[in-house]
């Protein structure tokens, strides 16, 4: 089980590095770097190399940008086989619904429930 | 005899007279090197308010009163109060002085408002068009970062060159009673370096800098061995370097006393602030905490004081443009005894 967390830890860990590598060293804005990681989920997923990747390292490639890239593709692949063309627009919501609502409802919650505070 | 000398220069033969000034700030500030400056340091971000741009405003309100308390005026004796912030519409300053009755005058500078609005201000006194005004600003990193980025609840990431916008508001008011004097004021051109980078402003404005502080010691046939100390507001330690190359670049050395108010108001390397301070409370607080107070206790007679802004919206840098910068400086000076 420890090498299983290691496994998690050390590509999630890795993902989130070369992110912030592109922030010290790259002028791209941060919204630019979380849409190319999205992207690049979907790029590796289109070429059966995510895939592996999660299953390897569980969480640590499922809960990046990358992951959830990779997840919107396979929504859409799964509801375009299901729906035909439709499944285009379809596909990615259905897969991404429950993060979607859980993002929704906890920031509510947030938001309600604290204060925004300075970042000193 | 014209009072304009020069091409952007204006000499001021009446010499308005700083009557007070106060400078308050949030505290991160209050932590930096020169916290025991500020007349107050709230440890409160809020300031007691209910929202972050509530607190700005009650900033302003609060470093405007103590201003006039130390010059010793109602703040209702005052002719005119020139006051402007970073926020959509300027609503802090509006807000903060819409009790005061007494004529207002908002203006939009960027980070160069505290210098123009006490270059308008000695103009309006040296016209003899008013006996007392207030010149004030200021700016709060959470209404900053709402306004220009994202609110702080985003949680977003700073990239190594982005300046920290000081929470702090610095307030002056000039009359005919005091020993430091506005002597000239030079009024920027607005400078487009065609910089395309929001987390790099210092190098935006640094052209900007360049441009007026050149024609400030071309006007008067200064340079800057003619000052005992040079500020800029908030160019950052970047800058700040930049400013430098360009006038060797020109066979000038602007020396050891050329000092940017973004690299004094915070400890760049134990406070976690990449480039320093930034907005217009920066050099408007070190101005009304620091600078001032040091002239009056002997430290400097001759000050060259110079706010430069960066004239972009969040707006304008989405659509690709460049970052358009300008620099306001004037220059304090202290009786002889």
């Amino acid at each position: 089980m420890l090498l299983q967390y290691a496994k998690v830890f050390l590509v999630g860990g890795a993902l989130c590095a070369a992110g912030q590598l592109l922030i010290d060293y790259t002028r791209l804005t941060p919204a630019r770097i979380l849409t190319g990681y999205v992207i690049a989920g979907v790029l590796l997923g289109a070429l059966g190399l995510y895939a592996p990747l999660a299953d390897w390292a569980g969480a640590g490639a499922t809960v990046p940008l990358t992951g959830f890239g990779w997840n919107l593709a396979r929504g859409v692949k799964k509801a375009v086989a299901e729906q035909g063309l439709l499944g285009v627009f379809t596909g990615g919501f259905t897969a991404a619904s429950a993060g979607l609502c859980a993002a929704v409802l906890f920031g509510l919650l947030a938001a309600l429930l604290g204060k925004p505070r300075d970042k000193n | 005899m014209s009072k304009r000398i020069g091409k952007q220069t204006l000499f001021l033969p009446s010499a308005p007279a700083v009557e007070g000034y106060a400078a308050v700030v949030g505290k991160k500030e209050g932590e930096g090197p020169l916290g025991k400056r500020f007349d107050f340091i709230s440890e409160d971000s809020y300031f007691g308010q209910a929202s972050w741009e509530k607190a700005e405003s009650h900033m302003l309100r609060q470093c405007f009163e103590l201003a006039c308390d130390k010059a010793k005026i109602p703040p209702s004796d005052l002719d005119f109060i020139l006051a402007g912030d970073l926020l959509n519409q300027c609503v802090s300053s509006a807000f903060a002085m819409r009790q005061s009755a007494v004529p207002y005058l908002g203006l939009y500078g960027a980070c160069s408002t505290m210098a123009e609005g006490l270059s308008l201000g000695a103009l309006l006194l040296d016209g003899d068009f008013a006996r007392q005004v207030c010149a004030l600003t200021g700016s709060h990193f959470c209404t900053a970062e709402r306004q220009y980025r994202f609110p702080l609840e985003y949680g977003g990431q700073r990239t190594p060159s982005s300046q920290w916008t000081v929470t702090g508001a610095g307030a002056v008011v000039l009359g005919k009673k005091g020993r430091l004097h506005v002597t000239h004021v030079t009024a920027g051109k607005i400078v487009d370096a065609g910089i395309k980078d929001p987390n790099s402003m210092g190098s935006a404005m640094a052209p900007a800098a360049y441009d007026t502080l050149r024609a400030h010691f071309r006007d008067t046939g200064r340079g800057p061995e003619d000052y005992d100390a040079i500020f800029t507001g908030d160019l950052g330690a970047l800058g700040h370097d930049i400013l430098q190359a360009l006038f060797r670049a020109d066979g000038v050395d602007l020396g050891p006393c050329y000092m940017d108010c973004g690299v004094l108001i915070y400890d760049l390397a134990a406070q976690g602030v990449n480039a320093g301070g930034s907005g217009c409370g920066c050099c408007a607080s070190v101005l009304g905490g620091h600078i001032l107070q040091a002239m009056e206790d002997g430290v400097w007679s001759r000050v060259l004081f110079a706010a430069a802004g960066a004239l972009m919206s969040p707006t304008s840098a989405q659509q690709g443009e460049s970052i358009p910068g300008i620099c306001h400086a004037l220059v304090l000076e202290r009786e002889v005894d």
